[in-house]
């Protein structure tokens, strides 16, 4: 049932996400959106048992239920207000969307235009402000495309580290853009100046296709060649993705199969 | 022996206590636990220029909608299980705001906190190297005073969020302005009564004092009643919102909501008719065929 052969895109990249809370300690995971919460109940259950997890309301989570399972046990209070106390307190490491992020790890989920009549309002800024101010910040994009990677995000949500660096220590003492994960690709922002650098590439994903599919340009370290491919899930993790925590493959509404397998 | 003073009134009483151009708060958070009832009374008020300070849903989309924002305090305004609001993001296309200040989620919950401490400002972190502090050039920073090892500071002097009138809505209240939440989350209610001079609560039922902790833990005692000037009682007044564990949002209502908002004119102007031409009554009455028609 469980075979390597039929690993998914999906199962890499909750693998991936997984790894990014994998060293992040005794901390508050706060995952936005379905494959995140996925990879942060994966890391919980391999790399980092001492994750704190939450349902995404006001309950610390004791054990690690499946994708939009009810809490079996609890083990803290963690209303909106709280939530507030913890990113100042920086044991958080919340993993977010973004509607546009840059070369410089800037992120956008406010709007998108011009911001006294954008031509699309989207959320608005939410907490990403603040969160990428006080704790550790990674970001998820489902669909890698040039609208999403972009030279310059139409409004700054969440603040990268250039940017910090020139609002000064306040902003920048605890400015931790971490990862940004993606169904292509995985980079952190230790290019030159604090920009975007291409970690690993995806299985069945060329650096090229990732340049394509990117409205900006990113730092890669050597030539195309060099760039490492992301690690496949183990025998464990597909087991627990598929058995445990998705048994019913909601990891494909955000990354569907390749079409060879829908056949 | 007498007692406090009963503080019980209509939803048309607060409405006709409110004025053009005040700033009103409304608690709850953005589809949870809002007071739509009085939301709804508002939205059919001939008020206007108002300035709302929200955890934004349906209560800034309806009121945007309804024209009766001048200004618009937000950190987010979302639907949940309708991610995107679309009377809020039809009134932001359409410029139809005039003044439009967008928070940080911290900043917003700083500037309840410093109205409520009486206080100009709150320092903090949120808000530096983003946008919000350059579409929002009216709020400073302020260099610490103190030096931890990493030079004096400067912070964002988030403003304090000073309301005419606050709008919450609870489970359970008493006559004199005591009130519970049985819900997962208090939101932000507290905070939202003690920013204002007035507050004024609805609440699922009114029972007597002794009532709010009969089986309920003290700590669920959200509001006191030296924040509360008027209480209201609004059966299913949170609705299409949730108002755990009274009831949970009504996902089929919010799509009909979320679908009439994105439509023509003529999709609005339908809802409109069908839902909120009325008063509370007759907006609940229309909600129950509403239900009853799905059912079948």
């Amino acid at each position: 049932m469980t075979e390597p052969s039929t690993i998914t895109r999906a199962d890499v990249c909750a693998a991936a996400i997984a790894d990014a809370f994998a060293d992040d300690g005794e901390i508050f995971a706060s995952p936005m959106g379905l494959l995140p919460m996925l990879g942060v109940r994966l890391a919980r259950l391999t790399s980092n048992p001492d994750l704190v997890l939450s349902d995404g309301e006001a309950l610390f989570l004791a054990g690690v239920p499946p994708l939009f399972a009810k809490a079996d046990k609890v083990e803290g209070w963690i209303p909106f207000r709280k939530v507030f106390d913890v990113v100042a307190y920086g044991k958080r490491h919340v993993m977010m969307g973004a509607t546009q992020i840059d070369a410089h790890g800037n992120q956008n989920i406010s709007a998108i235009g011009d911001f006294s009549q954008p031509t699309r309002q989207l959320l608005g800024s939410r907490g990403a402000p603040g969160n990428t101010v006080n704790n550790r910040t990674s970001y998820w994009v489902p669909r890698h495309s040039p609208r999403v990677f972009v030279e310059a995000v139409d409004i700054v949500s969440g603040v990268g580290p250039q940017r910090a660096e020139q609002a000064g220590p306040a902003a920048s003492r605890f400015n931790d853009i971490h990862r940004v994960v993606s169904n292509l690709a995985v980079f952190d922002v230790t290019g030159p100046d604090h920009t975007l650098r291409l970690l690993s590439v995806h299985p069945g994903v060329t650096v090229p296709e990732v340049r394509e599919a990117s409205g900006c340009g990113f730092h890669v370290e050597g030539s195309d060649a060099d760039v490492p491919t992301t690690r496949e899930p183990s025998m464990e993790e597909l087991v627990i993705i598929r058995e445990v925590l998705d048994p019913q493959g909601l990891r494909f509404k955000e990354v569907p199969r390749p079409e060879k397998e829908q056949q | 022996m007498k007692g406090p003073r009963d503080k019980q009134m209509s939803i048309e009483a607060v409405i006709d206590s409110l004025e053009d151009g005040m700033t009103i708060g409304i608690g709850g958070w953005g589809p949870r636990r809002k007071p739509m009832a009085l939301v709804r009374a508002l939205y059919r008020s001939d008020l206007e220029d108002l300035t709302l300070v929200s955890w934004g849903g349906a209560d800034v989309g309806l009121l945007s909608r309804a024209g009766k924002v001048r200004k618009l305090v937000y950190a987010f305004v979302s639907l949940d299980s309708v991610p995107l609001e679309p009377n809020f993001q039809r009134a932001r296309q359409t410029g139809s705001i005039p003044e439009v200040v967008e928070l940080d989620e911290g900043m917003f919950n700083a500037g309840l906190q410093a109205a409520a401490q009486r206080l100009p400002f709150l320092p903090m972190r949120a808000g530096l190297g983003s946008d919000v502090l350059v579409n929002n050039p009216s709020i400073q920073t302020v260099t610490s005073p103190y030096d931890e090892g990493f030079g004096h500071e400067e912070l964002v002097a988030v403003p304090a969020l000073k309301l005419d009138v606050a709008l919450v809505h609870l489970n359970r209240a008493d006559a004199h302005g005591n009130a519970t939440y049985l819900g997962p989350d208090p939101y932000f209610d507290d905070l939202f009564c003690m920013a204002a001079d007035r507050a004024y609560l609805s609440c699922e039922q009114v029972v007597d004092t002794a009532g709010l902790t009969y089986e309920t833990p003290v700590q669920r005692l959200l509001l006191n009643r030296m924040m509360v000037t008027g209480v209201v009682e609004t059966p299913h007044g949170a609705h299409f919102t949730t108002c755990t564990p009274d009831y949970e949002r009504d996902e089929p209502f919010q799509r009909a909501y979320a679908k009439a908002a994105s439509g023509t004119d003529e999709d609005w102007q339908a809802f409109h008719d069908r839902f909120l031409a009325g008063d509370e009554a007759s907006y609940q009455a229309a909600v129950q065929a509403f239900a009853e028609e799905n059912q079948r």
